[in-house]
Parts: structure tokens; sequence; C-alpha cells
């Protein structure tokens, strides 16, 4: 597979690592009431599609980026790469 | 009609006329009292075992494909039960003890064959470890043995002993492991459970739940709503979609594992090796080929094939272990999907909804687990309590922080 990377353009996936579902951009806060079920759906509870899924991938062999890829789990198509930062300060996250 | 010696004679004599298929074909019925959703290994294991086992009657399996078209029939075939964590090793030495007499139990040629698992050992520190895992599985009532080098080297005596990096000193051997011809597990328990009843509904998919009230009282399917006292899903790689049907969301990503089969040898590989430090596992099959996989390829997918740098990676390992092995053909290479849980262990349990039972998270180690794994849900169908080998199997495991992490790897289902 081949992501193109925003910045660097067309890299193979190899130089990746994979975290899983984008959604773990959204940490919930630990002082927060009902903070022990909000991190049990965090840590443990996947939406697990067949079809398109955002998910982050590493940088880890290049610039150590963090990106968020938009995938299709069934016929593994890319669509859409963008900048976890751009996506989690888009958000409305400041860092 | 019972398969024995002297009916292959008689049909081999009389021009193999006598011969019936081996389950029908029926039409689904209007209601079951039990429905089990998938017809791989475990869902026709669950089936068979509900009839013979628990006495329980009017049951279909319903599947969506063919049966055994899953990852029953897309396994590299090894069982063994070396595990190591209470929660596990006491299943998995169960399903073992199934496997030692399941050809005799369902009268029907499954190629089990105790040809013995060893896992090589590279570093100190892994022999300290299988030392731990050999003594757990023996306080377990299972086998182990621990092989010094010498001992490898008289029984596999063509592997790389003196790679630089993973020198082999030594190994855990469980001879009572080995391998299992894996349609044929398939089609064994579909003739045992359709010659006790059981229907078993081909080319039907299960496209949703009817629930009302917190309880389920059947399911739509393509060729219409099926009614039933109780519904098992077993669907492997499938459980997310499955289970997304009924509003849940489990603990679990679903993740290729690929496959490879050489072209076939003479007898080379008199047991299943694996190599722990680098994750490449190899067996030879009755036919001759060599059987081998690795990791998964590591990212959330449905496609039943893998991307080539997982090949790459695996045959890598296999060359450090096995350098003859550079010498031979690869015939074929095939994915399968499987749903990898957080912690790396199954799922066999009740679901908040009344009537609804689930079975999965098998990651890539279910198909050992597959007598086992049919029992114990059978068990819970019948009962609503979990079978004592299966207790631990729960999904609240992971919000109460009682997982099963047999590979110490976390909550991260890539790295199982
Ligand atoms: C390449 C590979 C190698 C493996 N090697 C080993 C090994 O050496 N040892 C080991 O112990 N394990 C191994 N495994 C894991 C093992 O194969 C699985 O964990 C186990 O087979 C899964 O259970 P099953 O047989 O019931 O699944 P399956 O055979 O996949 O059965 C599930 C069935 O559900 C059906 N289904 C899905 N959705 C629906 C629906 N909506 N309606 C109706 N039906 C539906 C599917 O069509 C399928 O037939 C391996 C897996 C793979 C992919």
């Amino acid at each position: 597979m081949i992501i193109n990377h925003p910045l660097l353009g067309p890299c193979d996936a190899q130089e990746f690592t994979y975290l899983g579902d984008a959604r773990l951009i959204d940490r919930p806060d630990g002082m927060a009431a009902g903070a022990e079920a909000a991190f049990f759906d965090y840590d443990y509870l996947r939406d697990n599609p067949a079809g398109l899924h955002r998910e982050l991938w590493f940088h880890e062999q290049g610039d150590r980026s963090w990106l968020v890829v938009t995938r299709n789990t069934v016929t593994h198509e890319i669509t859409n790469v963008e900048l976890a930062r751009d996506v989690a300060r888009n958000s409305g996250r400041s860092a | 009609m019972r398969y024995s010696g002297f009916r292959v004679i008689k049909e081999a004599l009389t021009g193999h006329k006598g011969w019936t298929p081996a389950w029908r074909d029926p039409q689904p019925k209007p209601k079951y009292d039990i429905i089990i959703i998938g017809g791989g290994g475990h869902g026709l294991a669950t089936a068979y075992y509900l009839a013979k086992e628990f006495r329980q009657s009017n049951i279909a399996v319903i599947e969506k494909g063919w049966i055994g078209g899953g990852n029953v029939g897309r396994n590299t075939t090894i069982i063994r039960s070396n595990y190591m964590l209470d929660g596990n090793e006491p299943f998995y030495e169960f399903s073992l003890k199934l496997w030692e007499g399941l050809e005799q139990d369902f009268n029907y040629n499954a190629m089990v064959s105790q040809r013995g698992i060893l896992n090589l050992i590279h570093s100190d520190a892994q022999r300290d470890a299988y030392i731990r895992r050999g003594n757990a599985m023996m306080l377990n009532g299972a086998d182990a043995e621990l092989l010094s080098a010498e001992q490898v080297r008289r029984e596999y005596p063509f592997l790389n002993f003196n790679d630089a990096r993973f020198p082999i000193k030594g190994g855990l051997a469980q001879r009572r492991g080995g391998t299992v011809r894996h349609d044929a597990v398939a089609w064994g328990y579909a003739r045992g459970a359709d010659s006790l009843g059981v229907d078993i509904i081909q080319n039907c998919e299960v496209t949703g739940f009817r629930i009302e009230n917190g309880q389920c009282l059947g399911v739509e399917t393509s060729r219409g709503f099926i009614g039933a006292g109780k519904v098992g899903v077993a669907v492997a790689g499938n459980s997310s979609r499955v289970m997304a049907q009924a509003g849940m969301r489990l603990p679990i990503e679903s993740h290729v594992l690929q496959a490879f089969v050489s072209e076939g040898l003479k007898p080379v590989l008199p047991g299943v090796i694996t190599f722990g430090a680098g994750h490449f596992y190899c067996s030879q099959s009755d036919k001759g080929g060599l059987v081998f996989g690795g990791d998964i390829d590591g990212y959330n997918s449905y496609a039943q094939r893998g991307n080539l740098a997982v090949v790459e990676d695996v045959i890598e390992g296999g060359m450090a272990l096995f350098p003859g092995l550079g010498r031979v053909r690869l015939l074929r290479m095939w994915g399968g999907v499987m749903d990898m849980s957080m912690d790396g262990s199954p799922i066999i349990d009740r679901t908040h909804i009344d009537g609804l039972y689930f079975n999965g998270g098998w990651c890539y180690g279910g198909f050992k687990a597959t007598p086992a794994s049919g029992w114990c849900f059978a068990h819970l169908l019948t009962t609503d309590t979990p079978h004592p080998t299966a207790a631990a199997y729960r999904f609240d495991r992971f919000e109460k922080g009682r997982m099963i992490d047999e590979k110490g790897m976390g909550a991260q289902p890539n790295l199982h």
C-alpha cells in the first residue's frame, strides 16, 4: 500500500506503524465524571467497519508524523490522508 | 450412513454407487428453538454438541455461503494446548482431549495427526519462559517436554542452529499437539449434526436481528425472517459486523492473516515447528506441501487477501530458521479475516439482550479450539451458565481489568 503523505508525497506503508481507529485522538478527560466508563469505551470498544475507516498511522521510519488515513478495509483503497495534527486542531484541540 | 473400512471396500467393488450426501439441504423452518449463525468449525461443533451432548432439538445452523468456506478452511491446521494462563490452559487442554476422540465420536476421518509441536528456544530468557510454560501445562494435565539443542538436532537436523542472532538453544515440545485436516472438521461436524436432526441452511445470510423489549426473537435473513428461542453467533472475522446489527460494539478489530503452501516434497518435517523469536510456524501436510505462516498484516482489514510486505517478512523468518526453504517453490498463499480481540483471548458469553449469545474473538488461534468452543458454547446456550473451562471468557473482563493477555502485549490487537 502507498500512503500519500501530505508533506512528503507517496510513501510505502511499510515505513509506518499502525495504531488503529482515528477516534483514539479524542482521549477522554480522566478527571471528568464518568471517566471510568469513558476509558473502557476508548481503550477497548471499536466500530470495526467493513468499508471506509479513518485510522492513525505513524511515520516511524520517515518524518515521525502522525497521519489520519481514510482507507477502505475491504479494498485497501486509500482516499484521504491528513496530518493528525491538523485533524486535532480542527476539532478544537490546541496541541 | 456409517463409514467403515468394510464400507469403503464394498463401495470400491460396486462402483461407488452407494454413497449418499453427507448432509441434507433443508428449507428453513419458520421457527427454531436454537439458531446458530455461522457454519464454520465453531458453529457446526456447537450445533453437534447441542444435539448430542446437551439433548437439544429443533436447531438450525445458518451460513451465508457454503459451510467450511470461512477460516475453518483457510487456516494452517495446528492444534496444541501449550498455553500458560489459568483462564486458557484448562480450556485448550479440554479441546485437545476432544480432538483425540473426535473421529470415533463423529465417525468421520478428520486426519487428526498428533505429530507433535516444537517451540524452538533461541535465548536464555526464552528458555526460562518456556520452562515456566511447560510447568503450567503439566499442572493442568497437559504434556510438555524440554529438549536440549542436541535433542532438537536429532529430530530436525536441517534447521539453522548457528544463526548469529537467534541460535537454536533447545525447544519445548508438546508431543500430543499436531495438525488436523481442516475442511474435514467442518464436514464431520456438519454430517454429525445433520444426522442428529440439525438443519444446516447454506447460502442464507443473516442481515439483522428482531429484538423486542430486550429479547431476541429471531433473525432477518436473505431468505426471510426465521424465528428463534435462542440465537448463538459464531461468525469468526465478521463478529463486529454481525453484532453491530444488534446494536453492540465489541472489543474486537478485524485483521488479515496469511497462510502459505509450497510444492509437494518428500517427508522432511516430522512435526510442527515454531520460531518464536521471529514468528514463523511450519508443518508438512500429508500431501507433502510445507504449510506455513507468521504475523498478521496488522491493520484493520476485511479483504481475504494480504499484502506482499508480509509475505516477505514471513519468508525471511522461515529462511532464518530453515535455510533449505529457499530452494522450495511457493505454490499458494491466501488470507483469512480474523476478529482480533483486545487481549488476544476469545469471548464466549451471553449478551445484555435476552436470547442472544456470542462466541468470537478467536484471533488467529481458534482452529485448535473448535471442539471445546463448540462444547462450551452449547453448554452456555443450554444452561445459561458458562462451562467451567470457559468461565474466564466473559465480555466484562475488559471493564473489570481481568484480561487474559497470554502474550503480555497489552490492549492492542495488532500486537497479539
Ligand atoms: C491463515 C490462517 C491461519 C490460521 N492458523 C491457525 C492454526 O494453525 N491453528 C489454530 O488454532 N487457528 C488458526 N487460525 C484461526 C482459526 O482458523 C479461526 O480462529 C477459527 O477457524 C474461527 O472459527 P470458525 O472456524 O468457526 O470460523 P469460520 O470458518 O470463519 O466460520 C464463520 C462463518 O460465519 C459465516 N458468516 C459470517 N457472517 C455471516 C452472516 N451474516 N450470516 C451467516 N453466516 C455468516 C461465514 O461465512 C463463515 O463461514 C488461522 C486463521 C487463518 C486465517
